[in-house]
């Protein structure tokens, strides 16, 4: 019966988001798990993530919303003794595969952490991080990229007169836009976000969601969150998951509204999670 | 009730905590004060003009005019003295040869001990000993041997069955009657003339090498031969602490090989010294010969070695410290491991890495054992850099043991010793100081 539910790929929503069915494929998991050891925490999911939208995924604590998130830049490899089995397309490639190299994987897919892990060092170091990573040296091509990052972060105007300063003496939503600044210097296709907002006040929060609405026109976004509101407000598509499966997959207004399955009902209308 | 009773044993144990503190800051004072008491008189003391002579002669300092002009000063108030001398030795001539002999020994101690106080006498042959061709250098030095000439030492066995007690006879008696008899008024009444004390402030004792084995001049082989060890053991000792920790906590996987790895870096930290000293002398210069003979090099590899897994534990403890987030945000971004280590993990384990280096500096500079067989000489010249790969060198700490236990002099040169205390003690307090503010401001630096 769960199989039969993580089958359903995206485009059999299709008919709920009309602009959804042109987008093509961006990420692609099949029949992917990822096990701890030997329990299973991501299981058998398959799904299509379209380009250059936003995906929210949803579900009670512990659902593996995390490790589905961590598969994708395969981050979960710095745990001792995970293994993954089924594929997780990018490109054309299964990055499990055994050609993929993962410092190429993880600066073509982004990543902003649930708590801001700013490094203690200066902003401008901070941003220029990546791209010195990336083979940067030029001090003004650094400056250009660490410029156009921070305003892509809409935090450019806040920290432009203390690029040199610690960075660990802004506030913890100001770092967070630098993280996403971070994050976004080393020109990354895919952002993956967990739980992005969840260390910040309702304040810094609607900063960062009006952020993820400017950037879905030229990144794809993957956000893992625990607000259903949040999720409703900007995401495009949103996964459920439960238990480590993949329960419903679709359009977000109609998951929101109209959800196919009972599960997905209960968690939203607060049943259960 | 409850609520007194928790606030009471609070009381109560913050009171505990203050009085440790106490204690340790009194056992601080009582360790420091005669340290700093005594050495600072290797520095500053009343210096006799024997002592300008030395550092004139010797080491071609002070004004040669002004000491000339005192040298003749002191010449004058020391001519009775010596006129008496030769006074009473035309008496003992023409003494018969059974009431000469009386006097023939008594007057070779006179004889002798004002030698030791004012130096060798006008007109003789000079002594081939440096420590015979001067007088008494300090004040304190003068009260004593001054005393020795006005006093013989003799045992008295009166009590029978008992110990022998010493006691102090007035020499003056032993010359009753005779030309010499004056001079025992003579020499206390004019001492001050004879041997012009003036505060002198010796900061150069720390500059200036030894002469005649440390009873004249400084300390500088000592010191710098203690500043060669340390920095050369921290050499060797913190590239590869820091790399063994890095490995160990970054690369190498949890297993019996690491465990057993961690006991013995454990054990390493509990062997005593002289057994490092023993084994650098048995392998780094037995074995593989990094030197023909004792060198710097071996001493500076045998004490890493000893600092080896302080060096390790606190920089494995200080790595561990840093969050793991930093490591995810960096491997996140696409950084190595080695990059990230590099750029992220090491930078901010920098201050806890610091203060494992820090207390093995002090460790190194004051270790004896390890530097007895591999690299210490109790007389040496100050080396030249290149020099510390094939030459032994002195070093304060051994240096120090050397001169309380093995020196024939030590007596005369307690100062000497004690100056080398004092010297070393501040030497590792500065390298602390130096360390601490470092990290202080690196941890700042990093703070934002
Ligand atoms: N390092 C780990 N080792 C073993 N099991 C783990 C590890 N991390 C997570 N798990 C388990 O995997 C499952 C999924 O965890 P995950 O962190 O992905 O959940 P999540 O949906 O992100 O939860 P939350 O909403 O609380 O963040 C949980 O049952 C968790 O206990
Ligand atoms: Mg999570």
């Amino acid at each position: 019966m769960n199989d039969d539910i993580t089958l359903r790929r995206f485009d059999q929503f299709a008919e709920h988001n009309d602009s959804a069915q042109e987008a093509e494929t961006h990420i692609e998991a099949r029949e992917f798990s990822l096990f701890y050891g030997n329990f299973e925490a991501v299981r058998k999911v398959s799904l299509q993530v379209p380009k250059r939208m936003v995906t929210a995924m949803i579900g009670p604590s512990g659902c593996g919303k995390s490790t589905l998130l961590r598969s994708i830049n395969r981050m979960n490899d710095l745990i001792p003794s995970t293994h993954a089995s089924g594929q997780m397309i990018f490109d054309g490639h299964n990055i499990y595969g055994r050609n993929i190299d993962v410092v190429t994987l993880r600066s073509r897919v982004g990543m902003v952490f649930q708590k801001p892990n700013v490094f203690p060092k200066s902003i401008f170091d901070n941003v220029a991080y990546g791209p010195r990573l990336q083979g940067v040296k030029n001090r003004q091509q650094l400056g250009e990229i660490v410029e156009t990052s921070l305003r892509q972060a809409a935090i450019w105007d806040e920290v432009k007169d203390r690029l040199n300063t610690n960075a660990l003496g802004m506030s913890g939503g100001q770092q967070q836009r630098l993280c996403i600044a971070r994050a976004l210097a080393i020109k990354p296709e895919i952002l993956l976000m967990d739980e992005p907002t969840s260390a910040l006040d309702p304040k810094a929060t609607a900063k960062i969601e009006d952020l993820i609405g400017e950037l879905r026109e030229a990144y794809t976004i993957i956000i893992v969150t625990h607000n259903m509101q949040q999720a409703a407000r900007v995401s495009d598509l949103t996964a459920f998951m439960y238990e480590g499966v993949l329960v419903e997959f679709g359009n977000t207004k109609q998951l929101f509204t109209n959800p196919d399955n009972p599960q997905t009902e209960n968690y939203i209308t607060g049943r259960f999670g | 009730m409850r609520l007194g009773t928790r606030k009471l044993l609070d009381k109560a144990f913050s009171g505990l905590g203050l009085m440790a503190i106490a204690l340790m800051a009194m056992a601080l004072v009582l360790i420091l004060t005669p340290i700093i008491w005594r050495g600072s008189k290797a520095y500053l003391f009343k210096g006799t003009i024997e002592h300008r002579r030395v550092m004139l002669e010797q080491f071609g300092r002070g004004d040669a005019k002004a000491f000339n002009r005192e040298t003749r000063q002191a010449a004058e108030a020391r001519a009775p003295v010596y006129r008496m001398l030769e006074e009473f030795e035309a008496e003992m001539k023409a003494m018969d040869r059974t009431v000469r002999r009386n006097y023939k020994d008594a007057y070779g101690e006179v004889e002798e001990a004002l030698h030791v106080l004012l130096g060798p006498r006008p007109g003789k042959r000079t002594p081939v000993l440096l420590r015979q061709q001067y007088g008494q250098t300090r004040w304190d030095r003068t009260m004593v041997k001054l005393h020795e000439v006005l006093y013989a030492t003799e045992w008295d066995y009166s009590t029978p069955g008992a110990m022998g007690v010493q006691i102090e006879k007035p020499r003056v008696d032993q010359f009753r009657g005779t030309r010499l008899e004056p001079l025992f008024d003579y020499l206390p009444a004019h001492i001050d003339e004879m041997m012009r004390p003036r505060t002198t402030f010796y900061w150069r004792f720390i500059t200036d090498t030894s002469k005649d084995s440390h009873i004249f001049g400084g300390i500088w082989p000592e010191v710098l031969g203690t500043i060669y060890l340390t920095l050369g053991a921290m050499l060797f000792a913190v590239p590869m602490g820091v790399i063994a920790a890095v490995y160990l906590c970054e690369y190498a996987k949890e297993g019996r090989i690491i465990s057993f790895l961690r006991i013995c870096i454990s054990t390493l930290a509990g062997v005593p010294s002289i057994v490092f000293g023993l084994f650098g002398l048995a392998f780094f210069l037995n074995t593989i010969h990094v030197s023909d003979s004792k060198s710097v090099l071996a001493g500076s590899l045998t004490l890493s070695l000893l600092v080896l897994p302080t060096i390790i534990r606190s920089s494995e403890e200080a790595i561990l410290a840093v969050p793991r987030s930093y490591k995810e945000a960096a491997f996140g971004l696409g950084a190595g491991r080695w990059r990230t280590v590099l750029t992220v993990i090491l930078p901010a384990a920098l201050p806890g890495i610091l203060t494992g280096i820090v207390i093995s500096m002090g460790r190194a500079a004051g270790e004896t054992a390890p530097i007895i067989f591999t690299a210490a000489v109790s007389v040496g010249m100050p080396l030249k850099l290149w020099e510390t790969m094939n030459q032994p060198t002195p070093a304060l700490p051994w240096n120090i043991y050397n001169l309380c236990t093995e020196h024939e002099a030590v007596d005369e040169i307690r100062h000497v010793q004690y100056g080398m205390v004092l010297t070393l003690v501040a030497l590792v307090l500065l390298l602390n100081l130096a360390a601490i503010t470092m990290r202080a401001r690196i941890a700042k630096k990093l703070r934002g």
